[in-house]
């Protein structure tokens, strides 16, 4: 089993959409939620996701194409 | 282990700055070596460092420039005189002391020029095996002043996600000390010693303004640090030192942050010639941002045109060549001095963390030779049609 420490950023049409429950329910990743801040027009969850790797990555993939924005919660390595 | 398990925010060292206040002494700093580690005591290093000669740099009174800003007060900590060429030396010679004592003995990072340089620097001078990860794309006048120390410079096909992801699974996978991965938390402590050394330049007291280049925002949170902790141990007055940010347009998500009076630094594309700041998804981006709110500072964002026309501004005005992160930190002041967010007497410095030459090409126009013939007349003649 892998973990993945991610932080998901949402624009404002999907802030009421159950991204994360399905995430949890269709790719048989375990999300769980450390730290969050939603408002009426943005959002953002820095979350651990658990599971096979492969199963990850899929999971990243299809919340991406629903319009999120995922970054890893480190930040960017790639310095000047 | 570079982040809280439970918050998965980044890790912060610790200090006893009780300790701090009894040992450390004006006195005991002024006696120490000419450069950044006589400030040892305030960092978080036991074993002997790794020093390739970087810090004290010099803190300049910045007089032609300030008066075309309509500054009568402005400095410029000029560190692109440390030894490969920009302010990482600070940070990264902490980094690598600290490496040493936890018994690594290789260290890499992934960088597009300056950690890169400096890592591979530092290396050399303590012996230990260096990898170097850059994106395919940077720069070969870059690579060349990375390879010179002979690391292994690895060139990373793809963009620059490719080269987080890639460099976040190689930190998992080796035993390594990875520079701005797991040795963070005492990397973001050499950068303190910027703070300290103006402090004491200016004789023992804080700014009244800083402005400083953000990319990830830590470097900037440890200059305030640095003089906050210099008032903590009781070596200058409390600091109310206004602390402003400088990004470029193209990579300002602390800025646009600042500006939208929000908590959440919402990450970007970057989209900008200012490279050695370009940086997306800043790791301490809310931290920076707490800290221009709390000190009544502020953020600004300026154009690659007014980056550039900021390095020439400096360059033909006090005789540095910065970066271009240089460029936006002129620029930027240039924007908060117009607008009277910088008062015209309040004691300003302006920190210029990177030498001009490892990006020369940026401002290359600015190359139009007079062209003569070997004679008085052809001299004569071509500098009368210029002028």
């Amino acid at each position: 089993m892998a973990k993945k420490q991610v932080m998901f950023t949402f624009p404002q049409s999907l802030i009421k959409e159950p991204i994360i429950y399905t995430l949890d329910h269709a790719f048989n990743v375990v999300t769980n939620i450390r730290r969050a801040d939603v408002s009426d027009n943005k959002g953002w969850v820095v979350l651990e996701l658990e599971g096979e790797e492969e199963e990850i990555e899929r999971g990243i993939a299809w919340v991406k194409n629903r319009g999120v924005r995922v970054d890893p919660v480190s930040g960017d390595v790639v310095e000047g | 282990m570079n982040m809280c398990e439970f918050c998965l925010s980044p890790l912060e060292v610790v200090y006893d700055y009780k300790a701090m206040a009894k040992a450390v002494k004006r006195e005991t700093i002024a006696s120490g070596p000419f450069g950044m580690w006589r400030y040892r005591d305030l960092l978080p290093v036991e074993g002997k460092e790794v020093d390739i000669g970087s810090g004290f740099t010099p803190l300049v009174r910045a007089e032609r420039l300030g008066h075309e800003l309509g500054l009568d007060n402005l400095y410029i900590k000029n560190d692109c005189v440390n030894p490969t060429y920009s302010f990482k030396d600070r940070p990264v010679s902490v980094a690598i002391t600290k490496a040493r004592e936890f018994g690594f003995d290789t260290i890499a990072c992934a960088s597009t020029g300056n950690l890169a340089a400096s890592v591979a620097g530092h290396a050399a001078k303590a012996g230990m095996r260096a990898y170097v990860f850059v994106p395919a794309d940077v720069e070969p006048g870059k690579l060349v002043s990375i390879a010179i120390y002979n690391p292994t410079l690895v060139t990373v096909k793809g963009n620059y996600d490719a080269v987080n992801r890639l460099c976040g699974q190689l930190a998992e996978k080796y035993p390594w000390g990875f520079i701005n991965i797991n040795l963070r938390p005492y990397y973001a402590e050499g950068s303190k010693t910027l703070g300290y050394e103006v402090a004491e330049q200016l004789g023992w007291r804080a700014p009244d303004c800083v402005v400083y280049p953000a990319a990830s925002g830590l470097s900037f949170t440890r200059v305030w640090k640095g003089l906050d902790e210099f008032a903590m141990i009781g070596l200058i007055e409390p600091v109310e030192t206004h602390m402003f940010i400088a990004q470029a347009a193209g990579s300002s998500p602390i800025a646009n942050a600042f500006q939208a009076g929000t908590n959440h630094v919402h990450p970007v594309e970057p989209q900008t010639i200012v490279k050695s700041i370009a940086i997306g998804n800043p790791a301490d981006g809310q931290y920076a941002l707490r800290i221009a709110r709390q000190s009544s500072g502020g953020a600004g964002a300026v154009s690659d045109e007014e980056a550039l026309a900021g390095i020439k501004l400096l360059a033909q005005t006090e005789g540095i060549f910065g970066e271009a992160a240089g460029g936006v930190v002129v620029a930027v002041l240039k924007k908060l001095a117009a607008a009277g967010q910088i008062k015209k007497d309040q004691l300003t410095v302006a920190f210029i963390t990177g030498a001009g030459p490892r990006t020369q090409d940026t401002v290359a126009d600015i190359v139009r030779p007079v062209v003569v013939e070997p004679t008085v007349a052809s001299f004569e003649e071509a500098v009368a049609a210029r002028v």
